[in-house]
């Protein structure tokens, strides 16, 4: 989006007036550009027409890793870089190396997922959230509209907004935020 | 014929708002300390410092002050060492297991029983850590890190090392867990915080989380995905715990039915502990709206049904020992029920497996103080259930020359008093300064379950 770009934002107060209202201004050809609310709502990635997210695909790649580096590390260490002999076992005993094998995937899983989730999505420590309006933590639901992506007046998407369920229909600069 | 299906009680109840859930939640993050915080505060303060006098002491003295010796090698250590692993179950069979399963009871209580989860295993941690004598050369001990001795590298053959795994994978995944449930909770908190100081702390933790729908798209993937990591993880963690025990020859420890009746077991107490918890938390922070009796009545009747288990695992025990034929093992099991721990044995067996069957009548399952009593009686009775696994197995063993008994010493006590100290006083700390009920997911269920919608 363009640096100190103006903003439609519509408060809704019900998530299904919101998933309504999502759909029917879309369907007037009005480019949304992110809805924002305190709690996930079932259905919004459908009706804006999100992708679903690959993350878990991260957590599969991740697993496999963790996977592939513990069989490596006990088959290198027990098997080649100083075997022993335990309990009468063979250097490499693979039974005994599926807890710790196991325990790395499922580790290095999570924490790749989550790392990818948090660089993904700009989520740092102390990050500078912009948020269009401050109840969306608490109790309202925001649809943003970038007004230079559009076509249309801004009166007519005003109005289109107010339509469609929003309560209130405000105008924000990106960079007061 | 039209029939209409059974409309379920709310989950939610006294008609809240979106905003009455932050309100309700976050003002106890907001106000001042309450005398009866600060009270409790300095109660637990006072175990951890206790506490720590009988930790450091054996840091300086060493094991040997412990009342082990000879023929019982391992007592309260491990004893406490599975009693708080066991407890921590519970938190993340409620945030996973029941994530996995749709269960939307759950949104009222786990962010509790994750807390609980993450100190307890904390707890739990400490008692292999300080059995080491030199905590400070536990690293080298018992991870595979490259040495002076030729990289001379742990041995992957044992079950104790897998615990080392299986506990450090589960507190970071269960940390991180919570923390991405915390997230969204903690920006609540930071756009409503008057002061510069909580602005600062909350903006940090909330991690400049601004609520967009893709981030909720997202978070809620990795929230199921986590959630289905999670599971096998936990059933996997209790499950080496026991082959700690399992995987040696020592009778009444050698024994097959081990991971599924530890994992039981584990659930058992870690309901209780969550509880134990919650009612009084409930109390003080008047959340009856958001843990409701049905809320309670669900626990309780997870409580009734892994304390059956339990119990069949005694009692197959039991028969096991005799159908083997084998001497040994059925001298083990006859010692621990008429030996001289016979005691331990029988408040095992009342605490766990009878008081329990109380929870069969709703009266008692839906009454408060009879739940909040149960819940203690099934703690201490499964800790006699470790006592009783780890001690009577090894005090009478080969030679009857080397029997012995094992008697605690005020240092046993105070080290479990620490570990009491510490997970109190991190819990009270939890209660006061994080959301105790995520705000995110409960929101969205208030529309969906509120009363006025069921009538």
């Amino acid at each position: 989006m363009a640096k100190g770009s103006d903003f439609l934002v519509g408060i809704y107060e019900d998530e299904d007036v919101l998933l309504e209202g999502i759909r029917n201004v879309r369907e007037k050809g009005v480019k949304i550009h992110e809805v924002y609310s305190p709690f996930p709502v079932h259905g919004i990635e459908d009706a804006l027409g999100y992708r679903r997210s690959r993350l878990s695909i991260a957590a599969f790649l991740f697993g496999l890793l963790g996977t592939s580096l513990a069989l490596i590390m006990q088959v290198g260490m027990m098997g080649f870089d100083w075997p022993m002999i335990i309990g009468g076992k063979n250097f490499i005993a693979f039974p005994s190396f599926i807890p710790v094998t196991f325990e790395f995937t499922v580790l290095l899983a999570s924490f790749g997922m989550v790392g990818t989730f948090f660089v993904i999505s700009d989520l740092k420590p102390w990050g500078k959230p912009k948020l269009f309006d401050i109840r969306i933590t608490d109790d309202k639901h925001v649809m943003a509209i970038d007004l230079s992506k559009n076509d249309i007046k801004e009166e007519e998407i005003s109005k289109i907004l107010k339509d469609n369920g929003a309560s209130e229909v405000n105008k924000k600069n990106y960079d007061d935020l | 014929m039209t029939s209409e299906s059974v409309i379920r009680e709310p989950l939610i109840t006294g008609g809240k708002t979106l905003h009455d859930v932050s309100e309700d939640i976050c003002s106890r993050v907001e106000e001042k300390p309450s005398k009866s915080w600060l009270l409790a505060m300095a109660v637990s303060l006072g175990a951890l410092a206790i506490g720590a006098y009988c930790v450091l002491m054996l840091l300086w003295e060493g094991i040997g002050i412990w009342g082990l010796n000879k023929t019982v090698g391992w007592a309260w250590d491990i004893t406490n060492f599975v009693w708080w692993v066991g407890i921590g179950h519970a938190g993340t069979l409620i945030s996973a297991i029941l994530l996995l399963f749709r269960q939307r009871w759950r949104m009222s209580i786990n962010r509790a029983a994750e807390a609980m989860t993450i100190f307890a295993v904390i707890c739990a941690a400490m008692f292999p850590g300080l059995h080491m004598g030199r905590l400070w050369l536990g690293f080298f001990w018992a991870l595979p890190l490259p040495n002076t001795y030729g990289s001379l590298w742990v041995n992957f053959n044992s079950p104790l090392l897998w615990d080392v795994f299986a506990i450090s994978t589960y507190f970071s995944v269960s940390l991180v867990f919570w923390y991405i449930g915390l997230i969204p909770d903690f920006a609540t908190i930071r756009d409503r915080a008057k002061n510069t100081v909580s602005k600062m702390i909350y903006g940090g933790l909330s991690f400049g989380w601004n609520g967009a729908a893709k981030a909720w798209s997202r978070y809620e993937t990795v929230a199921l995905v986590l959630a289905g990591l999670a599971t096998p993880l936990v059933l996997s963690v209790h499950t080496i715990v026991s082959m700690d025990f399992a995987t040696s020859v020592i009778p009444g420890w050698h024994t097959t039915i081990f991971p599924p009746y530890f994992v039981a077991g584990a659930i058992f107490s870690g309901f209780a502990m969550v509880l134990t918890l919650l009612l009084v938390t409930r109390k003080v922070y008047k959340l009856e709206d958001y843990i409701t009796i049905q809320h309670i009545e669900m626990m309780n009747i997870i409580i009734i049904i892994t304390g059956s288990i339990v119990g069949i695992a005694y009692i197959t025990e039991l028969f096991i020992a005799w159908y083997s034929g084998v001497e040994a093992e059925q001298y083990a099991f006859l010692n621990r029920v008429s030996g001289p721990y016979w005691w331990a044995y029988a408040s095992m067996m009342t605490c766990n497996v009878i008081s329990p069957q109380l929870f069969w009548f709703k009266k008692i399952r839906t009454n408060l103080a009879a739940t909040f009593i149960l819940s203690i009686v099934v703690n201490i009775g499964m800790w006699f259930e470790r006592f009783v696994i780890i001690v009577t197995s090894l005090h009478r063993d080969y030679l009857p020359s080397s029997w012995s008994m094992f008697y605690p010493t005020i240092y046993d006590v105070g080290v479990y008093l620490f570990s009491f100290g510490f997970f109190f006083t991190a819990f009270f700390l939890f209660a006061k300064y994080f959301p105790v009920i995520n705000m995110a997911e409960v929101k969205s269920i208030v529309k969906a379950t509120s009363e006025k919608i069921s009538k």
